[in-house]
């Protein structure tokens, strides 16, 4: 099997132009997404509350919305969480409301509102753990079950984000230094330039459909901007290559070619990832969505921001055969004396 | 040209029987146990109990895989739960013959299944996070302001004491916040009492200035003893932690300090929240002072008059007012231990304290002086205080043992000396972030991990097989071996495993195979170029190498970031992310060599490659130079 037989170089820079229009309006999309929609956070960057519960039967939103509502402890948002019979109850923090017990009181309601007594029950698990759990049973039954809490202060919550951001300059510094010492820093400065716009995308499109935005999801984000910058790596080392094999092709050629002959490449591994990411996709649940989600639309824009977006800022920028091919020190350093006459 | 020397597949050997036997004990699952740990701060379990433990099963006719003592604790793991309660039942009755004053703890547990061997070669599975095993989880933040405004306290009654005794007069001792002010009447004395200090004190930074008519010396804790204090304050903390959550009888319990200031704490099993808040979130600290029994505090306590100059009002836990004096004698970090007793001569119930040398010093001195007076223990929770008890001073107490007696129930006694024993936080701490997870959660949350890599790595592997054939197969060994890696090292280093966790090791093996796509369709094109079998294998290595290189970098730099500033969740992420690029450049470097090299190396005279179809253009390549 052979998926790409591509005769001659395509000649992406021909339309280098049209490519970076596009990526400037998504990118401009996104910011505008940004910008007036906002990144919905989890509580884990704001502070609040989280409860998972689990009903018997398909749960009635509305009516453990109104029944948490009537608790006063402010905006209240209830929704599905995977399936129709769980639900994700998320509270703001509230300062005069003891945090501590926001989740009894809750889970004590939901459970009244099942016509259920909570109770502390200690359980042995099938495999022989000894487990203690407010258990909320009306007769045999046991209408609903709390599968999950979390909350998180706001202090943790500021912190949570100021090292968020941390951790995006940390990457984008590293790797600017990286590929400025390794290749050069006008494609130091385009991979960056071509990745960050993946970034800003992924983050316009979490704006856009108001997706939960946690701290998987900036993970996802941070590790899919080292991995799409390999990217960048493997295109920018072919043009390396190619300037020093092929002296007769000008940067345009240089870099069609180093495209082209990393395509297949390219293709094949971004779907071998993708693959990987699908499964997560698929099987991960509710937990691992919108990382897989995050990691998703980062691989694909990673394929595109590479080929079309920073090998043409590259380009723009003036890459020339000298910038990377080093001529031999001996025949172009003027003050060595032992240089000898040049003809 | 495409032979490795016999070290490097030694190496290649070896890492993959390493890899194995530490991957090994994942797979045996596990049993059901019984854990027996100390119940009591004084109480420390030995060698010793593994034995009578062995004997207590033999005479309840139950048979223990085995029985061994590791880590403070005694473990004995069970065929099936029944074999486990019923152990539990009778090791209970045998080692705590008072239920209502239990030495031992003894919890249901699981231990893993592996086989003994693999346990002494410290091949253990990996250890599971919250989210996949079920539990609660904690994160405190301890407050260091109290912690040093306590020190500021305590070192004010010193300086207080030091001065008397070398009677040097001052007119007045305060505190604010966490600076110390003495009065002096005239210079000399400042002086005297300045050299005192520095020598006595060296803890605090001594100013002095002139305030109208008086000499004012005033004392700041030095920076570095500032530190000093928050760490053992965070160092007490923990100590204290682990002895309340021993009460909870949790198995596996982790507290840990994170950053300057916080301690997680978790508790897999527990899905009581409001039970462990209880005990954790005790924010109690503990305080003895005296009681002022003259008639200015008399009326105060009456509320017929208002509250001396340096006393404070307190009530006990029936609701009666007491004055007490605000220099604090002892706290609850001079109280090693407090158990409960019997009085030898009135036969009443009594708490019993035991404190450290400086405690006993102090106190000597204190009952002393103040034999017939009253002394009151004070519980200060959430900035709260509550007078535990206030006993009368009969005679001067030496030795450090302190026996409280009189008008007490043993239940009262119980609950005194439970407080007392738990009490002892340096700083109190505040539960920042909270989580719960069902046991059924942890479990769908490891099915559903796993199966996002088993069925991520089948399409890959699937399509590698089809596209490069041989090579393609070498290239799937080349990921298994790296999973394998990568488990091995995990179980290795008893990393936690998280979602995320599982999530990254998914990443990790879509991301390696980057690499040996990168070799695989170097080689292609060395063939499609013209190149011999042997020299495209070999060209192909040699020159995805360096893209490798720097494509895994530019990734464990992101990874790195992950790990330097991420918490919780991301750094489980991270750990998993930045160990698979390790394991990743080996395995698809070395090793899809190792095999590549295996399998062609020796053939001198190779027609073809078994790497997929390699399609040669029909139009000029581009003229070389």
């Amino acid at each position: 099997m052979e998926f790409f037989r591509i005769r001659r170089d395509i000649p992406f820079m021909r339309h280098a132009l049209v490519f970076n229009i596009i990526s400037l309006v998504t990118f401009l999309a996104a910011v505008f997404f940004l910008a007036t929609r906002g990144l919905h956070f989890s509580i884990e960057f704001t502070g609040g509350t989280v409860i998972e519960a689990q009903y018997a039967q398909s749960a009635d939103i509305g009516k453990v919305r109104s029944t948490v509502e009537a608790l006063n402890f402010g905006e209240v948002q209830v929704q599905n969480f995977g399936t129709s019979r769980d639900v994700l109850i998320r509270l703001p923090v509230r300062g005069d409301v003891k945090q501590a017990e926001v989740v009894t009181r809750v889970f004590g309601e939901l459970c009244k509102a099942e016509a259920g007594t909570v109770a502390v029950k200690d359980v042995t698990t099938d495999k022989g753990e000894q487990v203690s759990r407010q258990v909320c049973s009306a007769g045999a039954a046991e209408p609903v079950k709390l599968m999950r809490s979390e909350f998180v202060g706001p202090q943790v919550g500021k912190e949570l984000a100021e090292d968020g951001a941390k951790a995006l300059g940390f990457v984008v510094l590293g790797i600017m230094l990286y590929l400025a010492f390794r290749f050069e820093w006008k494609f130091s400065v385009a991979a960056i330039v071509a990745n960050l716009h993946d970034v800003v995308i992924i983050l316009g499109f979490f704006a856009f459909f108001q997706w939960e935005f946690s701290l998987s999801v900036l993970a996802a984000v941070l590790a899919v901007l080292g991995y799409s910058v390999n990217e960048s790596v493997v295109i920018f080392d072919r043009i390396r290559e190619a300037f020093r094999r092929f002296r007769k092709m000008n940067t345009h050629e240089v870099i069609d070619h180093a495209i082209t002959s990393t395509m297949s490449r390219t293709i094949i591994t971004h779907g071998s990832t993708q693959m990987m990411v699908l499964s997560m996709l698929m099987f991960g649940g509710p937990t691992l969505h919108y990382f897989a989600v995050a990691l998703t639309i980062g691989i694909l824009f990673g394929i595109y921001s590479s080929v079309f977006v920073a090998a043409a800022i590259a380009m723009w920028l003036g890459v020339k055969r000298e910038d990377l091919v080093k001529a031999g020190t001996k025949e172009t350093d003027p003050d060595d004396p032992n240089a000898g006459a040049v003809v | 040209m495409n032979r490795y020397p016999a070290w490097k597949y030694a190496i290649l050997v070896i890492a993959l029987l390493v890899g194995l036997i530490y991957t090994l004990p994942n797979f045996f699952g596990e049993a059901p146990a019984v854990q027996v740990s100390s119940g009591k701060a004084t109480l420390k379990l030995d060698a010793a109990m593994a034995p009578r433990i062995e004997q207590v099963l033999a005479a309840a006719a139950l048979k223990a895989d085995f029985v061994q003592f590791e880590a403070g604790s005694v473990k004995a793991r069970f065929a099936d739960t029944d074999a486990q309660i019923k152990a539990k039942d009778a090791i209970v009755k045998a080692l705590n013959p008072d239920p209502a004053d239990p030495s031992y703890i003894v919890a249901l547990n699981l231990l893993s299944r592996s086989p003994h061997w693999l346990t002494a070669m410290h091949a253990l599975p990996m250890y599971l996070g919250l989210d996949l095993r079920g539990g609660v989880h904690f994160l405190m933040q301890v407050d260091m302001k109290s912690a040093l405004t306590k020190k500021a306290e305590a070192l004010t009654g010193d300086i207080r004491t030091l001065l008397r005794d070398k009677n040097l007069r001052h007119s007045g001792i305060v505190r604010d916040a966490n600076t110390v002010a003495i009065r002096f009447r005239d210079r000399e004395t400042l002086t005297a009492a300045r050299t005192l200090l520095l020598d006595q004190l060296p803890d605090l930074e001594w100013v002095d200035s002139q305030d109208g008519s008086d000499f004012m010396l005033s004392g700041t804790l030095k920076p570095a003893a500032a530190r000093l204090v928050q760490e053992t304050a965070v160092k007490q903390n923990i100590t204290t932690l682990h002895n309340r959550v021993n009460e909870l009888g949790v198995a596996e319990p982790v507290i840990q300090q994170q950053g300057l200031d916080r301690v997680v704490v978790q508790l897999p099993g527990v899905q009581d929240t409001a039970k462990a808040k209880d005990i954790i979130g005790r924010t109690a600290t503990l305080e003895v002072r005296l009681v002022d029994e003259s008639t200015e505090a008399n009326d105060a306590r009456r509320g017929n008059g208002p509250v001396p100059f340096g006393m404070e009002r307190y009530v006990d836990r029936n609701g009666e007012p007491l004055i007490l004096k605000r220099q604090v004698i002892l706290t609850g970090e001079n109280l090693t231990d407090a158990q409960t007793g019997f009085d030898q001569q009135t036969q009443e119930p009594s708490v019993n304290l035991t404190l450290d040398a400086k405690g006993s010093r102090i106190f000597k001195d204190v009952t002393r002086e103040n034999v017939g007076k009253r002394m009151a223990i004070l519980l200060f929770e959430k900035g709260k205080g509550e007078v535990v008890t206030a006993p009368v001073i009969r005679t001067e107490i030496g030795g450090g043992r302190v026996q409280i007696s009189g008008r007490m129930t043993t239940v009262e006694a119980n609950d005194t000396a439970l407080l007392l024993r738990s009490g002892s936080l340096a700083a109190p701490m505040e539960i920042i972030e909270e989580r719960t997870i069902g046991p059924s959660l942890g479990a769908e949350n490891i099915a559903k991990g796993f199966n996002s890599v088993i069925y991520g790595f089948t399409a890959i592997a699937a399509f590698m097989c089809a596209y490069y054939l041989l090579f393609g197969m070498f290239s799937t060994l080349a990921l298994a071996f790296n999973l394998l890696l990568l488990v091995a090292v995990l179980s290795m280093l008893q990393a936690t495993l998280t979602l995320p966790g599982i999530a990254a090791i998914a990443l990790a093996l879509g991301m390696a195979i980057d690499a040996n796509v990168l070799i695989n369709e170097r080689v292609r094109e060395e063939l499609r170029g013209g190149a011999s079998p042997q020299a495209a294998i070999h060209a192909g290595y040699e020159r995805a190498f360096a893209t490798i290189l720097d494509s895994n970098v530019t990734t464990l730099i992101a990874g790195i970031a992950l790990l330097a500033f991420g918490s919780g969740p991301v750094k489980g992420f991270a750990v998993v992310h930045c160990l698979g690029i390790l394991t990743s450049m080996f395995s698809a470097v070395v090793f899809s060599r190792g095999l590549v090299n295996l399998w062609y190396g020796r053939q001198k005279k190779l027609k073809g490659v078994s790497i997929g179809q390699v399609w040669k253009p029909q139009a000029e390549v581009p003229a070389k130079t």
